[in-house]
């Protein structure tokens, strides 16, 4: 039961805390060069691409990867997609969730560790910080000692240098939206629009402040990825583990040799504090896995480090799963399954969603119909008693050149054709012109005998096709009497 | 924070926060410092805004704020913005002759995009939204024009009107045969039968064709014309085609003939500048039934 307590005698504790600052040590080993590795990828390729050219014919924009907001276009090496095409991007978000999930299924969060721009930023960040400031007891000393004129001058490069990553940042997402090397030229010139510096402004100051201020607080409290990804966690994914059935009990390398000289069982783990000391989101890892952990494996370069030298196998630390743990106690073999009914059912869904998507770009029209008919009224009788429908007709021409199409109806026997403004006519058909990468709208009218049988509604077929190319593209709709 | 009736919890190290649901505890797990800080930031944010913004109502108006904003003054600003880029536009519709307007897309489409929208104002309330017209009120997508449905044509009707008070409008009038005694009952009864037969439309048992045709040589083919296909200039319709603007059965030409008909189309020349007169001419034009 609750036993009422003095006031006096318990710590209430504070109502908000404060910020436990991380201090990252420097660490080397497998790990650290994977991240290396992929942070220059990532980066490269995030700074680079909009300065890779693709040739489009004269006329298109001749930038590999451009997001073209004023003519509604996106541009992505080969492939051209028009607004009603946003689905591509749907389809891109489900790929990437589910390739999430299947890492997640394979590897725990790898994304976390490696490959999200808050990691790699922040990675950046923490490079320069050790680069001005020194290592984690250097930096610790000198935040304690207080300011200095050495420290004012470290602190004052260390932003600079950070807040001249993030105007890099800024600059290159902006260069997805233009031309890059024209909007490169008018910004150094003040000629560039001023939502390319607003944009640049805004992304300079969110990587600043997420990089270099936030750090691991945007995986703790912003993110909803690690809460997500605790549900869709199992037994079998491995996580970044501290091997408790070889590192308990802990003690120090003196008392553990002195053990092991007496035959007696010894834990690995000397309590060095080293996985501590490097974690960029300040966690113990021996806690067991926890909401916290990014998995970047940084501790693991850390802690095999101490093993090498203390001439203990390494991978005290290391990618397990709790299974491992167990079975070992037990005296049973490791067993590690990557290809089981969940990690199939992501691969699958993968490919699944992959083929449809390739097929639905494969497949797509470069020449695209669309009939409206006439709504008010949806048909007129003429004069002479024959009846009109008519129809707003809109074209897309998707392919980089003018062309010109012919106009097919297929609908009311004898009926006669006519698109306002169009006099052009080929072989009996209408003939229009279009534009290159662009949609007309015509007003096509059709007209029926007044013989037809008015009593119900006829089919009827518009089809256009562009005989020099072989495209073509038909649409449906009714012919009504009155 | 002494006010708390909380206590320590042994198992987590936390103080509780004095609230207990069916005896389960809840721990005092503090926000981060700069969760709060953000928190009253916005609050100071907010503040802020009352001052810059109009916000609060008043007994009378409501406070402006130090910005003077106004979503209204927007509105004024982005419709002079929108008329300063029509603008050159709508010069070059005002600019180009009637007949390249329709071989021009660009200018085809600005005519029937600005000509649909001035329909819908100023033309809709008698034609009807889709132009469809009512009984009195002539259909503009059929191919039977009263006034001539050539662009120059339509042009000059939206321009000066039909009977309306402008001195160019159209003039012409269908006489009251019957009320101001010029023909006797009977006689209309024969002459609507023969304007009937014109069309192909059935006759009266026992009436008298001979009678009719001469009846309306007499006195209606000097606007209707001979075989009674009307006369643009005189805004006399086509009595043989299968358009009737007030209707085709007997009753109603008899009340036609005996009363005469004599719609009214006000002159828009003043009301709407050139060039949006020319855009609602392509568009009329553009419905199908221009000629």
């Amino acid at each position: 039961m609750n036993k009422p307590v003095a006031p006096e005698e318990f710590d209430y504790g504070p109502l908000y805390a404060a910020q436990k600052k991380v201090y990252p040590q420097k660490v080397s080993g497998r790990y650290r060069n994977v991240k290396w590795a992929l942070m220059a990828v990532c980066l490269g390729i995030y700074y680079l691409l909009p300065f890779v050219r693709w040739n489009r014919g004269p006329g298109a924009p001749d930038q590999a990867v451009l997001v073209d907001l004023p003519n509604s276009r996106f541009y992505f090496f080969f492939i051209e997609l028009w607004p009603q095409e946003v689905y591509f991007f749907t389809g891109l978000l489900i790929l990437a969730a589910l390739a999430l999930f299947l890492m997640n299924a394979v590897g725990g969060r790898v994304w976390c560790g490696y490959l999200c721009p808050q990691t790699v930023w922040t990675d950046l960040f923490f490079a320069v910080e050790r680069l001005i400031e020194g290592d984690r007891r250097e930096r610790m000393k000198k935040e304690a000692e207080g300011f200095t004129l050495q420290r004012v001058v470290e602190l004052t490069m260390k932003h600079s240098i950070w807040l001249l990553i993030a105007w890099w940042t800024g600059g290159a997402w902006v260069l997805y939206f233009n031309d890059a090397p024209t909007l490169v030229r008018e910004l150094v010139t003040f000629q560039a629009p001023a939502l390319a510096y607003i944009w640049i402004a805004i992304l300079t100051a969110t990587t600043y402040t997420l990089a270099g201020w936030m750090r691991e607080q945007v995986c703790l409290y912003m993110c909803p990825w690690p809460r997500i990804q605790a549900a869709l966690t199992d037994e079998w994914a491995l996580n970044v583990t501290y091997k408790t059935d070889r590192g308990e009990q802990r003690t120090s390398l003196k008392k553990a040799a002195e053990l092991r000289a007496l035959g007696q069982p010894a834990g690995d783990c000397i309590d060095c504090y080293q996985c501590v000391n490097v974690c960029p989101v300040g966690i113990d890892i021996r806690n067991g896995l926890q909401m916290d952990c990014i998995q970047c494996g940084l501790c693991i370069d850390a802690c095999d480090g101490v093993m090498e030298k203390i001439g203990r196998p390494t991978r005290l630390i290391g990618y397990d799963t709790d299974i491992n743990i167990a079975r070992r106690k037990a005296g049973k073999p490791e067993i590690y399954r990557i290809i089981r009914p969940r990690t199939v059912a992501y691969v699958g869904m993968i490919v699944a969603v992959g083929a449809v998507m390739l097929y639905a770009l494969l497949n797509r029209s470069l020449l695209d119909i669309n009939v409206l008919h006439d709504r008010n009224p949806v048909a007129v009788r003429l004069s002479d008693g024959s009846i009109r429908n008519a129809y707003t007709v809109r074209l897309l021409n998707k392919r980089g050149a003018g062309r010109v199409v012919t106009l097919d109806v297929n609908g009311p026997a004898n009926a006669a054709v006519h698109v306002v403004g169009m006099d052009a006519v080929s072989s009996g058909r209408p003939e229009i012109v279009l534009g290159r990468d662009q949609t007309t709208e015509l007003r096509v009218l059709v007209t029926a005998p007044a013989a037809i049988n008015s009593e119900k509604s006829i089919p009827l077929v518009m089809r256009v096709t562009d005989s020099a190319h072989g495209d073509m593209a038909s649409a449906t709709d009714h012919f009504v009497a009155p | 924070m002494s006010d708390h009736e909380g206590e320590f919890d042994k198992a987590t190290g936390k103080t509780t926060t004095g609230h207990s649901w069916d005896g389960i505890k809840e721990l005092n797990t503090p926000l981060p410092r700069w969760w709060v800080m953000t928190f009253y930031l916005t609050i100071v944010w907010a503040i802020g805004y009352w001052v810059v913004y109009p916000s609060w109502p008043l007994v009378q108006s409501y406070a402006t704020g130090v910005m003077g904003y106004s979503s209204r003054a927007d509105v004024a600003i982005d419709l002079a913005n929108l008329e300063k880029i029509r603008g050159g536009k709508m010069a070059a519709l005002g600019a180009a002759p009637l007949a390249e307007i329709e071989k021009d897309p660009a200018l085809l489409a600005l005519g029937r995009a600005r000509g649909r929208v001035v329909f819908g104002d100023n033309c809709a309330p008698c034609h009807g939204t889709g132009a469809t017209g009512a009984k009195g009120f002539p259909n503009l997508n059929d191919d039977d024009w009263l006034w001539g449905g050539t662009l120059e044509q339509i042009e000059k009707t939206i321009q000066f009107g039909a009977r309306s008070a402008h001195a160019e409008s159209h003039e012409g009038s269908m006489l009251a045969f019957g009320r101001d005694g010029m023909l006797k009952k009977p006689e209309i009864e024969t002459v609507a039968n023969y304007v009937r037969s014109l069309s192909g439309l059935p006759t009266a048992k026992g009436y008298d064709a001979n009678a009719g045709q001469k009846l309306f040589a007499d006195n209606c083919a000097s606007c209707h014309g001979d075989a009674g296909k009307g006369n643009p200039d005189m805004g006399a319709p086509n009595l043989t085609d299968n358009i009737w603007l007030y209707g085709a059965d007997e009753a109603t030409v008899v009340e036609t003939i005996t009363n005469g008909r004599n719609g009214v189309m006000p002159a828009w020349i003043g009301r709407l500048d050139p060039a949006t007169i020319k855009a609602l001419t392509v568009y009329v034009h553009s419905l199908g039934g221009g000629q």
